[in-house]
């Protein structure tokens, strides 16, 4: 992992992290369905410091025509994150690492979306990372399935994600910049709450079996709490305040 | 009555049991889950759920309002608000003895016309084939567009036909409504013209408020006074 900052304690005796959260605790989700007018569905993020604006299309006339399935529709995503996002400035272009992004979202996504329902069709997600601060990937996600749900694209479940890690050798909820910089261990986590499915899991670090079992159990956790705020941005859409 | 309509998201279980799964709604082990967000409906066999948002799939029967985007020499393709392009063949409007070097195409439908069309056959595998050999079907000669969401077209039909009913009552317009979201109102006074867009346009707007239909009564009847 890269270099560490001998004077930033990741972990106190008492149990705080250097952002004053709880082991356990994630931090300040927001989110929002709708938004942008002229795509068919919407969603803003607001996870920690991340800010995530994502808009989809779709299902509709896949261009190039090559690219069509007449068995089942596509999922195309893309992951951009704005220039101004990071601390210094970002080449805008797609870098290697927003095309591993872009994909890895995609087959998160791909086993909640009901695609064979529409042959021959595309469905568009396009994802701008505005501002990012550790685990956009996760928020990413999270905006995503939420975006599709606006869209009302069938799918057979929301996707909620959020990493966990291990920090000063203990297993913590929802890895920050920092903690991703200077810690031992990041394991993004997509998870479809009522299926009880695993959709995305990916692991940069090292983990004890142990270790690797308290991370998914500490990951799949933090999810249901994620998910709990997607379903609150959907209802807050499209059912008002009488939402029960 | 109270557990038969449910606020529902793509995910949640809208009961378990030995239902039907109808309408967007898949069927998962024991449990009935919706694929969408909607209005849960559960029957005494069969569960359902209305959906709030999405695009137009074509259906068998359904009568759409379509816009020719253009023609071969056999048939032509419009655009019916969906992410298929409708299919109309030749034969549907010249005849059994339609013949491909005697009929031009161009002389029964342009490109840009609208016309009311029944989806013939639609099985996925190809585009939605329409048809346009029946009564009220047929290009469209007079009338204004207006565009909704699909899925608030039967908010605008209403119970039985209620809400359309009551709109053209009120403004003596003739409505012309697609599932996809595509409407038509022709109507002999302005005033009624621009009266029943206003409360097609309304209904689109607030589809999901419960007293929807004193609210556009109450739109309606105002100006019924005035005039």
């Amino acid at each position: 992992m890269g270099g560490r900052d001998a004077t930033m304690v990741l972990l106190d005796e008492n149990g705080i992290r250097c952002d004053g959260r709880k082991v356990d605790e994630t931090r300040r989700i927001m989110i929002k369905a709708g938004g942008l007018k002229n795509a068919d569905g919407s969603a803003y993020i607001e996870f920690g410091d991340n800010k995530i604006l994502v808009g989809v299309f779709g299902p509709r006339d896949v261009h190039p025509k090559h690219m069509s399935n007449t068995d089942t529709g596509i999922l195309r995503v893309r992951y951009h994150m704005e220039p101004f996002s990071v601390g210094e400035r970002k080449n805008p272009a797609p870098s290697r690492r927003e095309i591993e992004i872009s994909k890895v979202i995609k087959e998160a996504l791909e086993p909640a979306v009901m695609l064979e329902k529409f042959p021959r069709t595309a469905v568009d997600v396009f994802i701008e990372v505005l501002q990012a601060d550790g685990g956009t990937r996760c928020a990413a996600l999270t905006a995503a399935s939420v975006a599709l749900a606006d869209a009302g694209i069938p799918m057979r479940d929301m996707v909620a994600a959020v990493a966990a890690g291990k920090v000063a050798d203990t297993v913590i909820l929802d890895v920050n910049n920092e903690e991703d910089q200077a810690g031992q261990a990041d394991m993004p986590i997509g998870y479809m709450p009522s299926l009880d499915k695993i959709t995305l899991l990916q692991l940069d670090g090292v983990l004890t079996p142990e270790e690797y079992k308290k991370c998914v159990d500490v990951g799949v956790k933090g999810c249901k709490v994620v998910y709990e705020l997607q379903k609150k941005a959907l209802k807050d859409k499209y059912f008002g305040n009488g939402g029960d | 009555m109270d557990n038969k309509r449910k606020y529902v998201i793509p995910g949640d279980v809208v009961t378990t049991g030995p239902f039907r799964p109808e309408q967007n709604v898949i069927l998962e082990g024991e449990k009935i889950i919706s694929t969408t967000i909607g209005i849960s409906e559960i029957y005494e066999d069969s569960v359902r759920v209305i959906p709030l948002t999405g695009k137009y799939i074509p259906k068998i029967n359904d009568l759409v309002i379509g816009k020719v985007i253009s023609h071969t020499s056999l048939s032509w393709e419009l655009d019916i608000n969906s992410c298929y392009v409708g299919f109309l063949p030749a034969q549907d409007v010249f005849g059994r003895d339609f013949s491909a070097h005697a009929d031009e195409l161009s002389s029964k439908l342009k490109t840009g016309d609208l016309v009311a069309a029944r989806i013939a056959n639609f099985d996925r595998t190809r585009d939605p084939l329409v048809t346009i050999s029946d009564r009220d079907l047929g290009a469209i000669d007079s009338g204004d567009l207006v565009k909704i969401s699909p899925s608030k077209v039967p908010r605008l039909i209403g119970k039985r036909g209620s809400m359309i009913q009551m709109i053209e009552m009120a403004t003596n317009a003739a409505v012309t409504i697609g599932q996809n979201g595509w409407v038509v109102v022709s109507c002999e006074t302005p005033e009624g013209l621009l009266k029943a867009k206003k409360a097609i346009e309304m209904i689109n707007a607030k589809a999901h408020v419960a007293n929807l239909t004193d609210q556009v009564k109450e739109m309606l009847e105002i100006k019924d006074d005035e005039s």
